[in-house]
């Protein structure tokens, strides 16, 4: 009763009162918001029904296409629809921002523990690498080294011959690839029971090591129960059914190659550009993650009598991942967005198919921008779920 | 039984030298112990490997005549040249203006200092300049001077003027830039279609960065309001869906897509202008989320203290939050805005002529086929100087505020 009554004689003038304010600027904001939205698309609808006299309908997607992609991950021809040439662009993103973010990770590792090295040299090295390449635009560099790097190859009668044959030329780079042969679906079962096998290993040790409190390598021993059984699994395979992979070589012809994997030199121009590019950030984020874990850490742990490996495995390395873990995530979404720069090089990739060819040939800008922004909208969520859940698995569980 | 107890005077250790010697740093750093004797032959193979080939290449084959034959092109692309002046006259005001803030904002001659006066000098000895360029930098420099010294005379109570100076330029700036109107004697227009070079690519970065500021505390601001949730849903969804989508395809959506959100009788928007409105509403997402980091950064009790002082919740976010939170992020928006910088080179793939859209005309020219390597690594070493600059500026600023230090 006394408080309400207290309150009651403290309540200011309706507009100087914050839980009036509160709720009348948030009304005042939706309004403006959503009529901005409103305008816009009441605009954009009479354009298109006045002037253009195109509707929206995604229907176009499953119209022929008639236009060829330079590189393709699955069967695709001019006569497939618009449909499947969004797959083909679509595949292509993926190939080259999952090969990018792999390498990119490795190579931003070394150079990251390169800068942290107490050996001058090796340190000026990674600074120079890391101060020269965060600093010049990606676009620029992809541009250079597509037309000053990868252009200026030698032509394919005087390619580079690596042995193997791999063919590096001003055409890109061809290789030798496995192709599977009678006894891969086999050797798919083999591989698919040496996994098992592996992960049941792992889990036994797993549970041997917190009965004994003495954990063994368990990620070691995984690895090497599962190449084992691939190992064995590929001779047994080979003596019974027939060999599983066979390796298709290469060889010249005329102006061309035949055979193998060709990696075109658009798509090594922008993989080595995204790679050199995001490694440089990679690298600032990984020293960053290092430095982070103070030097009494390491003392404690040498003091305790771990060695140097078990050191930097069980005391460094979990602490500093921590810190490396979100800004790396934000690192592979660069990447993956910045792969759609391939359009600036002539790499088929996603916006380069879709935001360029087929926008230009059907003229359905609002459809074709609904779809490439939820996909590379779908990329970055689905990436930043993951590496959130994988970050609540590592981080500090506080009291 | 053994005694633990030194008796005698332990025997007297020079002072280790080592440290201190050339040669004892070598070896410590260099060539001890074994492995890092390998590290430092590997080391120097590598930049030997690298910089031998690429020096060779800078001072014996390359056809750098390409650079200053299209120099103004490269600086301003198709700006008429009996127009120059003004962008002359731009660069003096900003000297002005940056000498006077500088002045009125630190009272000490430190080597930043110096530095930045020696610029112009440095850029004087540029071989491909000419007289005139040379002469103009002299008026830079001099100006620089004056605004210095008003900055210095200024009295500490007068702070403000700095920013009302900075607010005047930009006025100015954008009056000289672009003139009063066709066939006007003094100041003509130059459409922004003219605009070009470097020109251009430093004009988007620098306005992407003035409006995309606000709007990205606005949105930090809106997106930590807990308890106005339809402000915080919205500036969720403003934010999480430019930050999942590349920056191109929205100059793209700009390009194509932005006459059709407006009624048909609206005037054309030029391209200069779309672009810089799709740079600036990607980069105000990022914005939002490193003040983010700065606003949720501040304790609790600052806000409860600044209510117990009485002040509203106005006054206690300009007064006492966001000053705090915005000195914290200082360096995080600094390489943000690197990023902008860079990123302004994207306005070449939808037809624009920055500094990349003009280095591709120039190769398009028959008369300069095959020198990609020249132009490209000239223009990277142009973005390169900028960023490393804008980098080494803000790690002065960020001492000179003491971040990280209370």
């Amino acid at each position: 009763m006394h408080e309400s009554f207290v309150a009651a004689q403290a309540r200011p003038p309706f507009w100087r009162d914050e839980r009036v304010l509160r709720v009348l600027s948030q009304v005042l904001v939706l309004a403006v918001v959503f009529g901005l939205l409103y305008f816009f698309y009441s605009n954009m609808m009479r354009q298109l029904r006045e002037t253009l006299g195109i509707p929206i309908s995604f229907e176009f997607l499953r119209q022929t296409a008639g236009f060829d992609i330079g590189e393709s991950l699955i069967e695709y021809s001019r006569a497939d629809t618009y449909g499947r040439a969004f797959l083909v662009g679509l595949l292509n993103t993926l190939q080259v921002a999952v090969l990018g973010i792999v390498f990119a990770t490795l190579l931003g590792i070394i150079i990251g523990v390169m800068r942290l090295s107490t050996n001058f040299l090796v340190g000026l090295v990674a600074a120079i690498y890391v101060e020269a390449f965060r600093n010049i635009p990606l676009l620029v560099l992809l541009i250079f080294w597509a037309q000053a790097v990868f252009l200026k190859l030698p032509r394919m009668k005087e390619a580079i011959i690596w042995p193997g044959p791999t063919y590096i030329s001003n055409r890109g780079i061809a290789t030798p690839w496995p192709v599977p042969a009678e006894g891969w679906p086999a050797y798919r079962l083999a591989l698919v029971a040496g996994l098992i096998l592996a992960l049941v290993v792992a889990y036994l040790l797993r549970e041997q090591g917190k009965r004994t409190g003495r954990m063994p390598l368990v990620t070691l021993w995984f690895l090497v129960t599962w190449i084992g059984a691939g190992v064995v699994g590929w001779f047994a395979v080979d003596l019974t059914v027939g060999t599983p992979l066979t390796l298709d070589r290469p060889v010249l012809e005329g102006f061309n190659t035949q055979g193998g994997r060709v990696f075109s030199q658009q798509f090594m121009a922008l993989l080595s550009g995204l790679v050199i590019y995001t490694a440089a950030f990679i690298a600032e984020v990984v020293r960053a993650g290092i430095q982070s874990v103070s030097k009494g850490q390491r003392e404690a742990a040498y003091s305790l009598g771990l060695t140097p490996f078990q050191t930097l495995r069980l005391v460094v390395f979990p602490q500093a991942l921590r810190v490396i873990v979100p800004p790396l995530t934000s690192q592979y979404l660069n990447l993956t967005k910045n792969s759609s720069l391939a359009i600036a090089i002539g790499y088929p990739d996603l916006f380069a198919v879709a935001g360029n060819t087929i926008l230009n040939q059907t003229g359905r800008a609002i459809e074709v921008f609904i779809l490439v922004m939820a996909i590379y909208l779908f990329f970055s969520l689905t990436t930043s779920l993951f590496m959130n859940i994988y970050n609540r698995r590592i981080r500090l569980v506080e009291r | 039984m053994a005694s633990y107890v030194q008796t005698s005077q332990a025997e007297t250790l020079a002072p280790p030298t080592e440290r201190y010697t050339l040669l004892g740093w070598v070896y410590k750093h260099l060539l001890s112990p074994w492995y890092n004797l390998v590290l430092t032959l590997v080391g120097g193979l590598l930049l030997y490997a690298i910089f031998k080939p690429a020096l060779t290449w800078a001072f014996t084959g390359a056809r750098w005549a390409v650079i200053p034959a299209n120099l103004n092109l490269l600086m301003r692309g198709q700006y008429p040249a009996e127009e120059a002046w003004r962008l002359w006259a731009v660069i003096f005001l900003l000297a002005l203006a940056g000498g006077y803030n500088w002045g009125v904002w630190s009272k000490t001659v430190g080597p930043a200092l110096i530095t930045a006066f020696a610029i112009p000098w440095l850029l004087m000895l540029v071989p491909w300049f000419s007289w005139g360029t040379r002469l103009n930098l002299l008026i830079v420099e001099a100006v620089g001077l004056v605004g210095y010294a008003l900055g210095r005379i200024t009295p500490k109570q007068r702070s403000q003027w700095a920013v009302y100076a900075f607010l005047a330029y930009l006025l100015a700036m954008l009056l000289l830039l672009r003139g009063l109107q066709e066939g006007h004697p003094t100041l003509p227009m130059v459409p922004t279609r003219l605009w070009g070079g470097l020109l251009l690519s430093l004009l988007l970065a620098f306005f992407g960065i003035v409006f995309s500021f606000p709007l990205g505390v606005l949105l930090a601001l809106g997106r930590t309001a807990e308890r106005m949730p339809a402000i915080q849903t919205i500036s969720v969804l403003y934010i999480e869906f430019i930050r999942g989508v590349p920056l191109i395809s929205l100059l793209f959506m700009s390009q194509v897509m932005l006459q059709l959100f407006l009624p048909e009788d609206f005037p054309q928007i030029d391209h200069m202008l779309r672009a810089l409105a799709a740079i600036t509403l990607f980069s105000a997402a990022y914005t939002a989320e490193n003040v983010r980091g700065g606003l949720q950064s501040i304790p609790k009790g600052q806000y409860e203290a600044a209510a117990s002082v009485g002040l509203n919740g106005y006054q206690t976010m300009r007064l006492i939050i966001l000053p705090q939170a915005l000195r914290a992020v200082i360096p995080v928006l600094v390489g943000q805005f690197i990023g902008l910088f860079k990123d302004t080179s994207l306005v070449a793939l939808v037809g624009l002529f920055d500094l990349l859209g003009i280095a591709r005309v120039i190769l398009a020219n028959p008369d300069w086929l095959g020198t990609q390597r020249e132009v490209y690594v000239f223009i990277a070493f142009l973005y390169w100087i900028f960023s490393y600059l804008m980098s080494y500026s803000s790690r002065r600023v960020e001492e000179a505020l003491g971040v990280g230090k209370f």
